[in-house]
This record gives structure tokens, sequence and C-alpha cells, in this order.
């Protein structure tokens, strides 16, 4: 069973789970499973077409997925899926001081 | 290169430094010779503005147009309650200057732009970003790969850090790493945000530690790697960062060849008056409270925003605000207010579109409230 890692930011929308246990055979099922768990969180991590936001990489243990297979990548049963977006600072926010 | 000479004085002072072999006094050198460039003197320019001076880094630029606020001392660790009000870059040069006058320190209080940024780059040989918003990380790195200087990157969330090195020897960016910021809207707004007071303290000093290994050229430094903590759980990992064949700045048809607009590149457009948009002043407001007029005030920040401050409106934030419009009166006045009147717009637009003609947004928000009006109520 691989397991991802959910990003603080991201937790409000798992019911505060930080990590999540998966049986899937791709990134891409795993996500698609996570998100229908979690309806909520696939707005943040999956764009119109489906495909997983460019602000947000995910990595299989060390190892971009995009130097993989991508969303395609076959999961092992050990594997570590981190899904790291990026964050910009804390004072404000993860936009800007624009906003309110 | 001009000869370095360190001085008796110097000599004493990095004596820690100059006995250890692998840094030596070539190292020590090194750093007296180097000039670092430091982006922001917030959370994370504050610890590393502290230890690159300690350490002896010869020629320090520091960039920033705020002042020290109250709120900053919860985690800022250079300015102290004297500071308050005054610009950060004179804070900060004075603090430093007072840990090592053997250093030489630029301070640049101004806004770093696509219009002031290569002329302040050019004459430095690192550059350490410790902003707090997208565009201007996405200028930083730019400037720095048309510059060619290396760009020591540390970024921080709430109990999230991250640092990498970008454009080091020939070394993946930014952009490589993340393509695009994240549009506004989808991420939450800074009333969600904040910072643990002590995580910027621990990741600019991994970040100072960054800076010194590149100027050394000691160790190995975290070109093409991601350094993520977490430090709620205290989890610590190093992920691989590969080059993007399609970077529009680096990679196979790249398209930018100067600074753009970032605000637009990040979908920041510049704040607006809301067509149409009723507001109220504070002072409107406070002869409202005062003549008891009848009308609905609504809250529209988060709960535990108003759990720290509030006016007695009722509380209905602004991702629920759909959900509740029965709540909002048609038949009196009602004013619709957050932390600085841009939630509250938002809230108001939106019902507006629902038939609302009754809805005044208080200019300035709570913050303008507690500033004119009653100063008995803490800000944040």
């Amino acid at each position: 069973m691989a397991q991802l890692i959910i990003p603080t930011p991201l937790r409000k929308y798992t019911e505060n789970a930080a990590t999540f246990n998966t049986d899937s055979i791709t990134i891409e099922q795993a996500i698609e499973e996570l998100t229908t768990e979690y309806p909520d969180v696939k707005q943040h991590l999956l764009d119109g077409s489906g495909k997983i936001r460019s602000f947000i990489k995910v990595f299989v243990g060390e190892e971009d997925i995009r130097s993989l297979a991508g969303e395609q990548t076959e999961l092992k049963d050990s594997d570590v899926v981190s899904i790291v977006p990026a964050i910009a600072g804390g004072t404000y926010d993860l936009l800007l001081t624009t906003h309110d | 290169m001009q000869e370095i000479h360190l001085s008796k004085e110097e000599l004493a002072r990095y004596s820690r430094h100059i006995i250890i072999p692998e840094f030596n006094i070539e190292g020590q050198k090194k750093l007296k010779a180097a000039k670092v460039l430091v982006i922001g003197t917030g959370g994370l320019g504050s610890p590393m503005l502290l230890y690159l001076a300690a350490a002896g880094v010869g020629t320090i630029g520091i960039v920033d147009f705020d002042v020290v606020d109250d709120s900053n001392l919860q985690r800022q660790v250079l300015y102290s309650v004297k500071d308050v009000g005054r610009p950060k870059v004179e804070a900060a040069k004075e603090r430093i200057l007072g840990l090592n006058p053997h250093i030489n320190v630029i301070a640049y209080n101004e806004h770093l732009s696509s219009k002031n940024a290569l002329d302040i780059f050019k004459d430095y040989d690192v550059v350490a970003d410790g902003t707090d918003n997208f565009p201007t990380r996405y200028l930083v790195n730019d400037a720095c790969v048309l510059t060619g200087i290396p760009n020591v990157y540390a970024s921080i969330f709430r109990f999230d850090g991250q640092v990498s090195v970008f454009n080091y020897n020939n070394g993946p960016n930014y952009r490589d790493l993340y393509p695009e910021p994240p549009p506004p809207g989808l991420v939450p707004s800074c009333a969600e945000g904040g910072v643990l007071g002590v995580l910027p303290g621990i990741i600019g000093s991994l970040q100072a530690n960054e800076v010194i290994k590149v100027i050394t050229g000691i160790g190995e430094t975290l070109s093409g790697r991601l350094f993520a903590f977490d430090a709620l759980n205290f989890s610590t990992k190093i992920f691989k960062i590969g080059k993007d064949k399609s970077n529009p700045l680096t990679g196979e048809n790249a398209t930018i060849k100067e600074l753009i607009d970032y605000q637009q590149f990040c979908g920041i457009v510049p704040e607006q008056k809301q067509e149409g948009l009723k507001e109220i002043t504070v002072q409107e407001l406070k002869q409202k409270f005062d003549s008891k007029e009848d009308f609905q005030l609504i809250d529209v920040r988060e709960k535990h925003e108003y759990d720290f401050v509030n006016l007695g409106g009722e509380l209905i934030p602004l991702n629920t605000v759909l959900d509740n419009v029965n709540k909002f009166s048609r038949d009196k006045p009602v004013v619709v207010h957050c932390k600085g009147g841009v939630r509250s717009a938002k809230a108001i637009q939106a019902l507006e579109e629902k038939g609302f003609t009754n809805l005044y947004n208080l200019k300035g928000g709570i913050v303008a409230y507690a500033k004119e009006v009653d100063e008995s109520l803490p800000v944040y």
C-alpha cells in the first residue's frame, strides 16, 4: 500500500488527514481515489482538464513524477508520494499583500 | 581578484571559522570578498542577515520597502520595540553593523520591481530570496537568471519551509520547479495564513548556510534539490529538481528574454474600486452605533479572526455567504465588513447579483475602525 502525504495547506480539505493510503496502481488513480474520498481537495490539486496543477509538485520518494512517467507513474507498495505545493511567504498568504 | 586582507581584529573575530580545516582563512577571505543581496528583511531575512553579518560577508545589500510593525516582532528577530515605525532596512542596517562593524551594508529602501531589479542585482555575487509573495519570487528568479547570479531560495508557510539553490553551476531555477504560481483565489487568503514564529528562524538559518556554501565552495549545496521541512511532525525531505525543457526562461524554446510584469503573470490585477459599490467610513459606522440606528452588521472574516477581535457583528465567513443569503436583511441597511475591505466587497458583489441593494462596505474594515475610532481594539 502506497502512502500519499497531504501538505498542510491542503489538509483543511481532507478533514485534517495528513496521509492517505492507497492500493491504486498509478499516481493518476491514487489522486482520483483521494479526490473521491475528499471532493473539496479536487479543485486545489487538479485543473479543469484533470491535470495536476502547475504549482503543485508530486514526488515518488525523492523523484519528480515528471522525470518518471508523469501521472501514469506506477506505484509500488512501499512508495511514499509527496504532494508539494508552491509556498511564497509567511507574512501574508500564499498569494499577495493586495489581498486583505 | 583584489588581495583580501584580514586585520588582527578580524582574525580574532573569525577564529572559529579559520580553525575549521575545510573552511580556513581562504574561506574567510572569500566571505569578506563576497557581495550578497538579501531580498526581504522579514522572518527569513532576520536570521539570515544576522548570521551573514556575523560570519563576515564583506558586502551585504538589503532590499525592503516596509516599516517595522508590532506584528513583525513575533518572528523578525532583527528588530526591537524601539524600531516599530522605522524603515526596516534602516533598522536592519543599524542592527547588523552593531553586530559586525567590519562589513559594508547597503540599504535599498524600495520595492523590488522589474524596473530596478537588474540594476541592483548586477553589483552582487549571490542573491538570497526571503520575500513573501509570488510576483517577487518570479521576479527574483528571472532577474538572477538574466544576470547569471545564483539565487539561494527559501520560503515558508505556517509550519512548512522550503530551501533550495537555483541558477547555480548550470543547475535548475525556480521555474523548473514551479512553472506557474497559484492563481489568486484558489489558495488560502492571508486571513487563513500565518506562520509559526520560530519557523523562519530555522529556515532562514539554513538559507544563510547555503549562501555561505555558495560563496566559499565548500560542501554540497542544494542546487538541483529541494529541501522541505514540516515543523509540525518534524519531517524533513529532500526532493530532486530537474530542468524543465519547457521552461520559458531557460528551456528549449525560451521566450522570456527580459523582465516581465510579475503582478500580471501572477494573475493579480490592480485593485479597482468596484463599480457602484456603496461604502461607509468607520466614522459613519460609529455614528450609526452612537445613534442606535437600526441596521445590520455582518462580519465576513473567519471565526479565529472574529474571536481575536470583532465589532459585535454577525459572523458569516465569506465562503459561506451564499449559503446564508437569508440571514442578510433586505429591509434595512446592512454594513458588511472584514479585516481591510476586500473580502466584504467580494461578499457584496456576490449578494448584489442576488438582488440586494441595501449593502454597504466598511471602508478599511475592522483595522481602520481600530486605528481611527477605537484604539483599544487590537489589530492584526
